[in-house]
């Protein structure tokens, strides 16, 4: 099992240079101006011009520039663009309301999903079955901002619930309960909102799997056995139908960290995803390289953990 | 087990043939084509019109603010926006661009995928490792957040856009190609024709790829609505395709600051990129259904 | 005495997307307690189908029971009551398959997977593991206290098909069905399978329906012998007068298919018709 996780881990490492190969890369050979100011703007004297080149390695090779923006990422020096705060502070800031957010999203697509593909495995084949199929396409062709918007407008027009931010202003909380409550609520909505993909994906893939399962030899030889048709169905088919789940923590992370973005913005959520979004349309490079690879770093170590739990429970891979 | 013993003899039938009967032998496959059909009709329509210089009912851009933010009524039939354009002529006009990002994009990404996938998928050894490697990591990344990123520091142009989203979305049919090529690799037909001296790419054209075609030509469905869903998200953002061409994305990102007053400024467009990605992917499911030779019917 | 197993007059139909396919036709046998019945037949003979409706394993669509029935003990398969079946399955008649390596949960181990079959059916057992020990022992399997632990990819297929016997006998059973048990197995671990089965039969006296498609395994082994073909018995006897001289010519066709020592002809009997797979 160690030498499982350290080969891992291995790979992992290896996997994260490449990632941040991938992220400067794109970034620093992009046309576009980083200078805060009018490239021709005659009222900067070159040596200010100068001084902030120099500033951020700009008059550098690549890969100098490289190595000097991976050391500054890691030791805490690289320094944004903008309002010249380390970028890892400001990425600091946001990124446990945005693990929050995700993280939620993550567990609320598995458990759902678990839930419905079930379901839909046991009444495969009927109505309901075909029905519960079409929804979840349904779910999946819904773009995330426009059903958010539709229940802004609903709640925000017609029952006056409060759903920006992380905490609604302007209340005065009798107690700690109800301010947790209230907390909770700022992340459920958003989350939920963003988790419906992944619900949809998952009760999918939990279905074909389970569906799978059941048409192996070994529940013939479970039935076989004189066992309860529960016990064949969830102690087990279902123990050898998880195995999305688990995958699931791995890929639904990237589409949910890229979704992450649009309901931020919509619901005024202070996260990561915002705040590439403003460093995008401000052109701030160093914050871009250090939240696309934190973000990668994120997924990968999501990923590890993934393969990591599967292990634990398929024997297979764990002893091999 | 065995299988138990047949009276009647197996009618011959061209695997097309029986996947297509199978196919729209199912209602929501009728269906959903049907509604395909009218959405790339009048994309269609739309478009050729626009390159005319025709548009109708109205001028998608002329604007008209004695007119603006009006609900839908029988002169505007789905409302006009901030500027008084007509809701429902922008919509139609935009429809062409959702759509050709869409299957443009979805173009690129599948030939992208269709390539990297074959060539590892055949050769194996270490193309393969070196290949699915960078597949992994660019796996790890967020990829509507690169593909943001990318647009951003290359221009919202509309070439950039569908070339960026092909860039970004291959690594899913990569992956599946390349699964197809191991498996028929080990043929008994494929060893045939190797043994007979045949060249590789006369293989991998003539014998492999014709098999693999069913799961190809799934991805390709699906992958429409995917590059549709981003472009609506680009467009959002202010990163898609820029004003005044209309997209169905960007005319609810217009909307979204009369977001309380003028519902039918996001309720249309969304309603519209809502059931085109719905149609694709109900169809493209059917299709799986259909050509899906190995599981039993339940 | 009454009899362990009788079919009477048992049809089967499947329904299938290219129309109905009758499985099996008209079929009668029995047997006595402690007996030995060998099925022999092609793939698609319906030989399968005739052993898994013994317990009512078939899935039911797509099969069908068209007519006839099956008494276990003299009680009908038919019209018993779930729960009643569900001790029949694994205590009154246990199966073994004949993919080993995929009839075995992948993700429990071997003690957890006979463990089961033991509480279901002896729940008087107190030391189940002592049992656990006791019967992959009886079947051969060294060192039996350490392998119980193991998963079934960690067990080779000849270890595999034993650990399923012992599961199927550390119920119990008054009779076993071995359905091909030993078509995926090597040919050397196919002769220790099949001594094994022989020597467990006389230790412990259960009785034994064997399904093959190779008749040169069933002498030694089966008293009496079914010939099936295309879901009708054609032939049923004892196996040492069927073998000296069989009278339906497919019976004939089969026996000549086994390939003997030292005959002179250089080509290897085959049967003519293919039968649809």
């Amino acid at each position: 099992m160690l030498t499982f996780i350290f080969r891992r881990l291995l790979i992992a490492t290896g996997l994260i240079f490449v990632i941040s190969l991938i992220s400067f890369f794109m970034i620093t050979l992009a046309p576009g101006s980083p200078y805060p100011w009018g490239e021709l703007n005659p009222k900067i004297s070159p040596q200010v011009k100068e001084a902030f080149r120099k500033k951020f390695h700009l008059d550098r090779s690549l890969p100098e520039q490289y190595w000097l923006n991976m050391r500054d990422l890691f030791s805490g020096r690289l320094k944004s663009i903008k309002d010249e705060r380390p970028v890892l502070e400001r990425i600091g800031e946001r990124l446990p309301a945005t693990l929050m957010l995700n993280v939620y999203a993550i567990c609320v697509s598995l458990v759902f999903g678990l839930v419905w593909g079930v379901w839909a495995a046991q009444r495969a084949g009927t109505w309901p079955d075909v029905v519960s199929s079409v929804a979840s396409f349904a779910l999946i062709a819904l773009p995330g901002f426009w059903i958010a918007y539709l229940i802004l407008i609903g709640l925000v027009k017609h029952a006056s619930v409060p759903v920006l931010g992380t905490q609604s202003y302007g209340i005065l909380f009798p107690n700690m309960l109800s301010m947790g409550l209230d907390r909770i609520w700022h992340i459920v909505l958003p989350g939920t909102i963003l988790a419906l993909g992944g619900i949809a994906v998952q009760s999918r893939f939990i279905r074909a799997t389970v569906l799978e399962a059941m048409r192996e030899d070994y529940i013939r030889t479970a039935r076989a056995k004189g066992l309860p048709e529960e016990s064949v169905f969830y102690k087990h088919a279902l123990r050898n139908a998880i195995r999305p789940l688990i995958t699931g923590i791995g890929s639904l992370l990237p589409a949910l960290i890229g979704g992450s973005l649009i309901i931020e913005t919509i619901f005024a959520y202070p996260g990561m995803g915002r705040l590439g979004y403003e460093a995008v349309l401000e052109r701030d490079y160093p914050t871009l390289v250090a939240i696309n690879f934190i973000a990668a770093a994120l997924i990968l170590l999501g990923n590890l953990l993934a393969d990591i739990l599967y292990a634990v429970v398929d024997p297979r891979v764990r002893l091999e | 087990m065995n299988t138990p013993t047949q009276d009647q003899p197996a009618v011959a039938d061209s695997p097309v043939r029986r996947v297509l009967r199978d196919f729209f032998r199912k209602p929501i496959a009728l269906i959903s084509v049907f509604v395909i059909a009218v959405f790339c009709l009048t994309a269609l329509i739309t478009g050729l019109c626009a390159l005319g210089g025709i548009y109708f009912p109205y001028d998608p851009n002329a604007t008209d603010l004695a007119n603006k933010l009006r609900p839908p009524s029988m002169a505007h039939w789905l409302g006009t926006d901030n500027l008084g354009r007509d809701v429902l002529t922008r919509m139609l006009n935009g429809s062409y661009v959702s759509l050709t990002v869409g299957f443009v994009a979805m173009t690129v990404s599948l030939l992208i995928g269709v390539v990297v996938g074959a060539v590892s998928g055949y050769f194996g050894g270490w193309i393969d490792n070196v290949l699915m490697r960078i597949v992994d990591a660019l796996l790890c990344f967020p990829s509507f957040f690169l593909i943001l990123t990318a647009v951003a520091l290359l221009g919202p142009n509309i070439w950039i856009i569908i070339v960026v989203i092909g860039l970004l979305s291959w690594t899913g049919t990569s992956r599946l190609v390349r699964a197809e090529f191991l498996t028929l690799r080990e043929t008994e037909y494929v060893r045939a024709a190797r043994a007979l001296g045949q060249r590789t790419p006369k293989i991998i054209f003539r014998h492999i790829l014709p098999n693999a075609f069913a799961p190809i030509f799934v991805t390709a469905v699906v992958g429409i609505p995917e590059a549709i869903l981003i472009e609506a998200g680009l467009s959002f953002i202010n990163l898609g395709v820029q004003p005044p061409q209309a997209t169905w994305g960007n005319i609810i990102t217009d909307g979204k600051s009369y977001l309380l007053d003028a519902w039918w400024l996001i309720v249309f467009p969304g309603m519209a990129i809502f059931l085109a990605a719905l149609a694709f992917y109900l169809a493209g499911d059917a299709l799986r259904e259909a050509a899906d030779t190995r599981s039993e019917r339940k | 005495m009454k009899n362990l197993l009788e079919i009477h007059d048992l049809s089967i139909n499947f329904e299938t997307r290219e129309g109905t396919v009758h499985a099996v036709k008209n079929v009668s046998l029995s047997m006595q307690p402690g007996a030995s019945l060998a099925i022999v037949g092609e793939s698609g003979s319906g030989k399968s189908v005739t052993a898994l409706s013994l317990t009512r394993l078939l899935p039911v669509p797509p099969a069908k029971y068209v007519s006839g029935d099956v008494f276990f003990e003299g009680q009908s398969i038919r019209r018993m009551n779930p729960d009643k079946l569900r001790e029949v399955r694994g205590g009154g008649i246990a199966y073994i398959f004949q993919e080993p390596s995929t009839s075995l949960n992948p993700v429990y181990s071997i003690r957890s997977q006979i463990g089961e079959a033991i509480r279901l059916h002896r729940p008087e057992v107190t030391d189940v593991d002592a049992e656990i020990v006791r019967w992959l022992d009886a079947v051969g399997i060294v060192d039996p206290a350490k392998r119980m632990h193991d998963y079934p990819h960690q067990l080779s297929g000849g270890m595999q098909q034993r650990a399923m016997i012992a599961m199927a006998l550390s119920c119990q059973p008054k009779l076993l069905v071995a359905d091909e048990p030993t078509t995926a197995l090597d040919v050397t671990i196919q002769a220790q399978i099949l001594a094994e089965l022989k020597r467990l039969r006389s230790e412990f006296g259960m009785g034994l329906i064997l399904i093959t498609h190779n008749f040169a395994i069933i002498r030694g082994l089966c008293e009496r012998v079914a010939v099936m073909y295309r879901g009708e018995i054609v032939e049923y006897g004892e196996t040492a007068s069927i073998l000296r001289s069989p009278q339906h010519p497919y019976t004939k066709a089969l026996i000549a298919c086994i390939p003997k020592l030292g005959s002179r002809s250089r080509r290897l009997q085959t049967i003519g018709e293919a039968l649809p797979a």
